[in-house]
């Protein structure tokens, strides 16, 4: 669940608030958005990927709140994380978007499967099918 | 309802589509295409909303060339389905497919494979939904965001001609769309599982179909599972064909690499204890560019500080219901029209029994059912459209449940009614393994439920709303799972373990103050002696 924004990061540019499916945030009165509606996030870190600031934090736990304060998740290096990977706006050049390697992926774990299911310890096992 | 001091919001438009998730929005590019205005209202933001979003849906893609490609496809899904499904519609969607993805190459940039071919199959879900955004916008779509709809009018004739919600960023102001079609695109539900994405796909389109007088197909096709980390919503698969798994005593157990026959055998493990899981199969090249194939799902290792490669961590299997099982409003035409004069349906929220039989349609079939659907129902909508009346003065508010009570109007516990919803739906011996007695109780508390809610609840907010169709959804599948006294795909009896080939039938469903089921007459060898009456 989203956990904090980082104050000094926010430039209040209002995007959260809009793209939160979950409806979690609001403009609050001193600009930066407010965590009204923490109960209601649904993990999916959408939030964190349209943030620019990356000041954005959002708990991989969904059934639980966990405490974390600003000062630890500046340091962890997480803040920005899924934006960068994803290679949006200022990390377009450096990190492509490869979902197409999918169709390759899944390709090799079928043959890895079924090698292993003719030598390895799972001899015998046919279920090992993707589902196509 | 919902009182509110602004002023009501009233739109006209030729058609309007609820839901902005794939389905929804490529049906709003075709009936925009088609020369029709178009009003889209999701209950979330369209682009990050719903499963698509959250997602990477690979198509079912399969050129024209060769020939002998598609008919080997469908040859293979046909059977797959358990005859339940029908070729013609297989071949409508991997051509539709093939013929519309393409056409988003001015908004997603597509993946290039090493023989330097343009890859549309595989597309990854926020920038897929973000380009759709785009090209909805471009076609000059009216999206509304933040706007759940809550009920559908009616005109006197009792086709489909709004609807009504709330637009819940302006203190819940009331809007209302006068349109000459309606599209449901409102996605499918997962029953409030943590799978991804989900959160706000609590069936609503369901509801709001059969109030309009709809049928459901193949509702008891909901027990579909998917592996995540425990205590995340990280429903995504592909890792885990490199998993190694370990039971609490810390010895390996030999289960499936992947697949329906994972599912059956993990949920057993995990009924015995906790079970723990290391990616430690996975080959270097692959674990290097895992972040930006799906960045999504090492972040969740990397924040708790752990290394899926090496450690161990726990797993857990979340309910996909009908996102990734099969039921949904029934597609009466190729239109992707519903038995409901005026309303169409798309995506999640349709039946995708047609295409995908009785198994999951995961992997491929349902973005592809998603997009095709939501292309036919928006061109076929924009064409009714342009020969219908669009007076608002005359509609009649079609929602109940939750909206205008049977009875004495009275405070309902709408979050212990979820949490009902959830303790019937999601358990394994409760879903995955089913039997007539487990069904019989789950079928007696959601009655309980949906009695209470339907008689009292008063409020008309959203999250009564949601509850409703909620309740009414899991009334039907229960509903439709004790009908069919067999195993087959997805649908597993404990009680009945063989297919029965009476069976090979497709399951209708519906009903509000009472839950009815019968046999799809236009489904292939019905032999209608083999049912009871449902219950
Ligand atoms: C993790 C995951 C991975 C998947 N991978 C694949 C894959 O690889 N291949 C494949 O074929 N399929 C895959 N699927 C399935 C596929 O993603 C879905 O079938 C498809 O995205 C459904 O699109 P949709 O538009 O119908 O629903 P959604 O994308 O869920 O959209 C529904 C929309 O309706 C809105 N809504 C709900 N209620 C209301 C209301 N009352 N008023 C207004 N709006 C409302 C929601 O906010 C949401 O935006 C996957 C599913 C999941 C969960
Ligand atoms: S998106 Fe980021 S910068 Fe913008 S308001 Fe939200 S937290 Fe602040
Ligand atoms: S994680 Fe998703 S639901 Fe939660 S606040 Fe962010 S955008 Fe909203």
């Amino acid at each position: 669940m989203i956990e904090l924004i980082v104050a000094d990061r926010c430039t209040d540019c209002g995007a959260c608030v809009e793209v939160c499916p979950a409806n979690v945030l609001d403009q609050g009165d001193a600009g930066l958005p407010v965590l009204v509606r923490v109960e209601d996030c649904q993990t999916c870190f959408m939030c964190e990927l349209y943030c620019r600031a990356d000041a954005i934090y959002v708990a991989p736990d969904c059934d639980r709140r966990v405490a974390v304060s600003p000062e630890e998740v500046v340091a962890s290096g997480c803040l920005g994380q899924y934006r960068k990977h994803s290679g949006w706006d200022e990390w377009a050049d450096r990190f492509p978007n490869e979902q197409w390697l999918m169709d390759v992926v899944f390709r090799r774990a079928t043959a890895a499967a079924s090698e292993e299911a003719k030598s390895g310890p799972h001899a015998g096992a046919e279920e090992n099918q993707l589902p196509k | 309802m919902t009182s509110s001091s602004l002023e009501d919001l009233s739109i006209t438009t030729d058609v309007l589509i609820v839901g902005g998730g794939m389905a929804g929005a490529w049906a709003a590019t075709s009936a925009a295409q088609a020369g029709a205005k178009v009003v889209l209202a999701d209950k979330g933001y369209c682009g990050t909303s719903g499963v698509t979003a959250t997602a990477g849906p690979g198509h079912w893609w399969v050129p024209p060339n060769p020939p002998e490609a598609r008919d080997i496809a469908v040859a293979n899904r046909v059977a797959a389905g358990l005859g339940l499904g029908e070729a013609e519609w297989m071949y409508r969607i991997i051509d539709q497919t093939w013929r519309t993805l393409p056409t988003l190459a001015r908004h997603y940039a597509f993946g290039i494979d090493e023989a330097g071919r343009v890859n549309y199959r595989a597309v990854r879900g926020p920038e897929y939904m973000r380009a759709l955004r785009h090209h909805v916008l471009s076609l000059g779509v009216t999206i509304l965001d933040h706007s759940p709809v809550l009920e559908l009018l009616a005109r006197s004739d009792g086709s489909i001609g709004g609807a009504r919600g709330l637009r819940r960023r302006e203190g819940g102001r009331l809007f209302q769309v006068n349109a000459g079609a309606v599209i449901l695109a409102a996605g499918g539900t997962s029953f409030l599982s943590h799978l991804l994405g989900s959160g706000t796909n609590t069936g609503d389109g369901y509801l709001m179909a059969a109030e309009a007088g709809a049928e459901m197909s193949g509702m008891e096709f909901t027990a579909v599972y998917t592996i995540a980390p425990a205590h995340s919503t990280m429903t995504r698969s592909m890792a885990y064909s490199f998993a190694t798994y370990y039971g609490a005593d810390g010895h390996e157990l030999d289960l499936p690499k992947m697949g329906p026959d994972l599912t059956v055998s993990l949920a057993r493990a995990l009924q015995r204890g906790p079970v723990y899981c290391s990616l430690n199969r996975m080959p270097d090249d692959i674990k290097a560019r895992l972040h930006t194939i799906s960045p999504n799902v090492p972040l969740v290792f990397d924040r708790w500080g752990i290394d899926p490669y090496r450690d161990r961590f726990e797993v857990t299997l979340h309910n996909d219901g009908t996102i990734r099982g099969v039921g949904g409003v029934r597609v009466h035409d190729a239109d992707c029209a519903t038995s409901v004069s005026g309303l169409f349906v798309a995506g999640d929220n349709a039946s995708r029994e047609k295409v995908a039989g009785a198994v999951t349609g995961g992997g491929n079939v349902n973005s592809a059912w998603a997009l095709s659907s939501g292309v036919l129902a928006g061109r076929a909508a924009a064409r009714l459209a342009r020969g219908t009346q669009r007076d608002g003065t005359h509609l009649r508010p079609l929602g109940r449940a939750g909206l205008r009570p049977r009875r004495q109007p009275k405070a309902v516990d709408a979050a212990a009614a979820r949490s009902g919803v959830r303790a019937e739906m999601h358990p394994f011996e409760k879903t995955l393994f089913r039997t007539e007695a487990g069904l019989k109780a789950s079928s007696l508390v959601l009655e309980d439920l949906w009695a209470e809610l339907a008689d009292h609840a008063h409020t008309g907010t959203l999250a009564v709303r949601e509850t409703a169709a909620l309740l009414a959804t899991a009334r039907w599948s229960v509903a439709t799972a004790t009908t069919r006294r067999e195993s087959r795909g997805i649908h597993r009896r404990e009680d009945f373990p063989l297919q029965d080939s009476g069976f090979a039938v497709r399951l209708l469903s519906g009903g509000l103050d009472q839950a009815w089921v019968r046999i799809d007459e236009t489904s292939t060898n019905a032999r209608p002696g083999q049912f009871e009456a449902a219950s």
